[in-house]
């Protein structure tokens, strides 16, 4: 088994553009869910109307990057105003399957067969990312030791980074304001917060464009790293994964999903390396596995590990248990 | 491919095609065979690849279309799919939409084989029973049949999966609606089984259970696993309910009860169901793999004629069944003493506690109940449909949407809801594509928990 090209992939995989995404979706999740206790399922959704803003104003409209930029952040606000104001007075379990629905609204809208002119259909958009690309300063590759990248992958890499830093900059300085202070309020009791005289719905409703807005910089940098955008990348599952990240790293914490996004990736590389390597090599037997149930190994993976962390350590690696909302009704 | 595909084929009677491919099939030209053969079916197979991260499935590439014959699914057609060595690759049966699907292992050439030996009789046929062609990774590529006879001008390669909607905006028969009321009624009972065992147990427990949707993929699996094993379809799905009941047993007392009393947040409950739906929809995946497959009984049958509707006898059985299921649980509720002491859990577990009843023996018994009737609906869904691993996953929203439309944990709701659910799914698409029609039910849902957050039979309590 080749173990150095596998350590390297795995190491590439924890600063990749999958970790990016990720995180800029679990750093909105931990504005909703870590800071407000808004147990938003539908981050998805969030992630889709801005990739799909951009992709939709440049590829089917030929409008220029940056209005579709603009229409992505627009689009944005618009779903969180719509998702928020029949949803931000429901009890979390009601919340959580509404915000669910919604997202799979948004997903089967954008891949349905009658607007395939506007956003692709199931086979989705591509050819909007020229002007990105043409920023680009690099040319030939970057990096060193494993972290070796082409002009392209360093380019996406070099701004998501850089988007991600400025979102975590963005939650720190509003935790610490009085704006995160009334938030953080809201999440450990509402009626509290309600009996001081604040807007308790109005607050919920900013903190849910907030984490949208963050949300969507990750949609953004999604398509931008594919160069296309594709209906059922933004299921549930998608979701579910930045949950497992947002609590890996501990929620209600500014680095917890950067740091959980960036563990979550490398391991499942890795695993995903170790063990299609080992039943190529032969230690894993074909009648046990072969390599197409190597995928499903990984993603009961997730699942065993999202189980475990919620049973033995909700708070992640850097939370704090008395700072999640986990008993919230 | 396509994961989370909500937009499945469910109801074998649903009108149009998730992408409806099948408008203008081509006329066949010749004297007698334009008699007999006036417009055969054409095949679509639509080639697709997904993206590297988040695509769940075992392989990543598949092919599938559907296939029809002036506009009427065609079932029970063997489709083979070989490699470019010629070794077959995977083989399927066109379900009661017509609908199959293959997985392949990757990118690279491969040759869709129709066997005409399995064609119906009065379908005349194709031009070409066999195609080669080439699945990209990232593409999505439409590959057609002709029909017509034999020997004609070969089969077609096209590069947009056709012409889009040919559903929803069309003049409504007044029996295609009797028809879709019709098969909205069955989609609705079954799905009420599914919603009463979720709604029973959120009574109870409080627990949202993301996972119901795989205890409804457990019944359709094991029970195909029986059926494949020797058992008739019958005594597979009688011991699958039975199988279903002991699972759920085995699921709280080995896994919820303890983590009850750990006194974890119902959040975190919730999120942990989460975690165990990851777990076992990819579990079915890597023991069941990725196909579609169906049982060997009951697949075909010609509907019987009620007028301005049609039920096959296969639907009516399931009907029958599915309606004594739920006023044998109705009855049990109101009238036998473990069913009071359920209605008494959900209205207050404290009290219910105090006056002596054994919550957490109640508790239990609804996770039997409840998993045993999910697998029983997990059975029936893949007796109209097809049994594969995301079977559960994708009613999963219904059930939810159902369960709330009548009442979050009210056993009577459930059931409302879910007929409702079930009509209206089918109904809508005679307004919107029928593509659409879950994202119509879900934007229902939305709605009505705006006007009457507690739904159609809930009491009014704190929801918000």
């Amino acid at each position: 088994m080749d173990w150095g090209g596998i350590t390297e992939n795995a190491l590439r995989a924890l600063i990749g553009s999958e970790a990016i995404v990720f995180a800029l979706a679990a750093i909105g999740l931990n504005v909703h869910f870590g800071y407000t206790g808004l147990l938003n399922f539908g981050q998805a959704a969030f992630l889709a109307v801005a990739a799909y803003g951009l992709a939709t104003t440049v590829t089917t409209f030929g409008l220029p990057f940056w209005l579709g930029i603009l229409v992505g952040f627009a689009a944005v606000l618009v779903l969180a105003l719509l998702l928020g104001a029949p949803t931000l007075r429901l009890r979390a379990d009601y919340l959580a399957i509404v915000t669910i629905a919604a997202s799979e609204i948004v997903r089967l809208t954008l891949r349905s067969v009658s607007l395939r002119d506007t956003f692709g259909g199931s086979s989705g958009l591509s050819g909007f990312s020229a002007d990105f690309y043409s920023l680009n300063p690099y040319d030939g590759e970057i990096g060193f030791g494993p972290f070796v990248f082409g002009p392209r992958d360093a380019w996406v890499l070099t701004v998501g980074w850089i988007l991600v830093i400025i979102a975590c900059l963005i939650v720190w300085a509003l935790m610490r304001s009085p704006w995160g202070r009334v938030i953080k309020a809201i999440r450990e009791d509402e009626d509290a917060v309600r009996s001081l005289g604040k807007n308790v719905y109005s607050y919920k409703m900013q903190s849910l464009i907030i984490g949208g807005m963050l949300g969507a910089l990750g949609g953004f940098m999604f398509a931008l790293a594919q160069a296309a955008v594709q209906p059922d990348l933004y299921s549930p599952t998608l979701t579910f994964f930045a949950y497992t990240i947002l609590i890996l790293g501990g929620a209600a914490r500014v680095l917890g999903p950067v740091v959980g996004a960036m563990i979550f990736w490398c391991l499942l590389q890795l695993t995903a390396g170790a063990l299609e390597g080992a039943v190529r090599s032969g230690a894993i037997p074909t009648w046990l596995m072969d390599t197409n149930q190597v995928g499903a190994v990984r993603f009961m993976l997730v699942g065993i590990a999202l189980l475990l962390l919620l049973v033995f350590r909700p708070q992640g690696i850097f939370g704090d248990r008395k700072e999640i909302a986990l008993d919230a009704r | 491919m396509l994961p989370h595909d909500w937009t499945g084929t469910l109801g074998a009677f649903g009108r149009v095609a998730l992408l409806s491919i099948t408008g203008g099939a081509p006329k066949v030209r010749r004297g007698i065979a334009a008699l007999c053969g006036l417009v055969a079916g054409i095949v679509v197979l639509l080639v697709g690849a997904g993206t590297a991260w988040g695509q769940p499935v075992a392989s990543e590439e598949s092919i599938r279309g559907f296939l029809r014959n002036e506009g009427e699914p065609v079932p029970g057609v063997t489709i083979t799919v070989n490699d470019a060595d010629g070794a077959e690759v995977g083989t399927a049966e066109t379900d009661a939409e017509g609908a199959w699907e293959i997985s392949v292992p990757g990118p690279g050439e491969y040759e869709v084989v129709l066997d005409t030996e399995t064609l119906p009789d009065d379908v005349p046929g194709v031009v070409a029973d066999t195609i080669t062609t080439t699945v990209n990774p990232l593409q999505d590529k439409a590959v057609l049949f002709r029909g017509g006879e034999p020997g004609g001008d070969g089969g077609e390669e096209g590069g947009t999966p056709g012409t889009p909607a040919e559903g929803g905006t069309d003049t409504a028969q007044p029996s295609q609606i009797w028809q879709l009321v019709a098969s909205g009624v069955r989609f609705g009972l079954i799905l009420g089984l599914a919603a009463l065992g979720l709604s029973l147990v959120f009574g109870t427990t409080g627990l949202t259970n993301f996972a119901h949707g795989e205890l409804v993929t457990f019944g359709a699996i094991v029970a195909w696993w029986l059926n494949n094993a020797g058992l008739p379809v019958l005594a597979a799905a009688a011991l699958t309910v039975v199988l279903g009941g002991v699972f759920g047993w085995a699921q709280d007392v080995g896994f919820w009860r303890p983590l009850r009393k750990r006194g974890s947040g119902l959040v975190a409950l919730m999120i942990i169901s989460i975690g165990v739906s990851l777990l076992l929809r990819y579990l079915y995946l890597y023991f069941f793999s990725g196909q579609r497959r169906s049982y060997d009984q009951y697949v075909i049958q010609s509907a019987i004629d009620f007028g301005p509707f049609g039920y096959a006898p296969r639907d009516l059985w399931i009907m029958g069944i599915a309606i004594v299921t739920l006023a044998l649980v109705a009855v049990a509720l109101v009238r036998t003493r473990v069913g009071k002491a359920t209605r008494a859990v959900s209205d207050n577990p404290a009290l219910a506690s105090a006056s002596g009843i054994d919550v957490d023996r109640v508790v239990t018994t609804v996770w039997i109940v409840g998993t045993a009737l999910a697998a029983m609906a997990g059975v029936m869904f893949g007796l109209i449909q097809q049994v594969d691993y995301l079977l559960g996953f994708r009613v999963l929203l219904l059930v939810f949407a159902a369960v709330v439309l009548g009442g979050l944990g009210t056993a009577w709701g459930a059931m409302v809801g879910a007929l409702i659910v079930g009509v209206f799914v089918e109904v809508s698409t005679l307004i919107i594509p029928s593509e659409l029609k879950y994202a119509g039910v879900l934007a229902v849902l939305i709605i009505i928990l705006m006007v009457r957050p507690q739904g159609i039979l809930g009491r009014r309590e704190r929801i918000g």
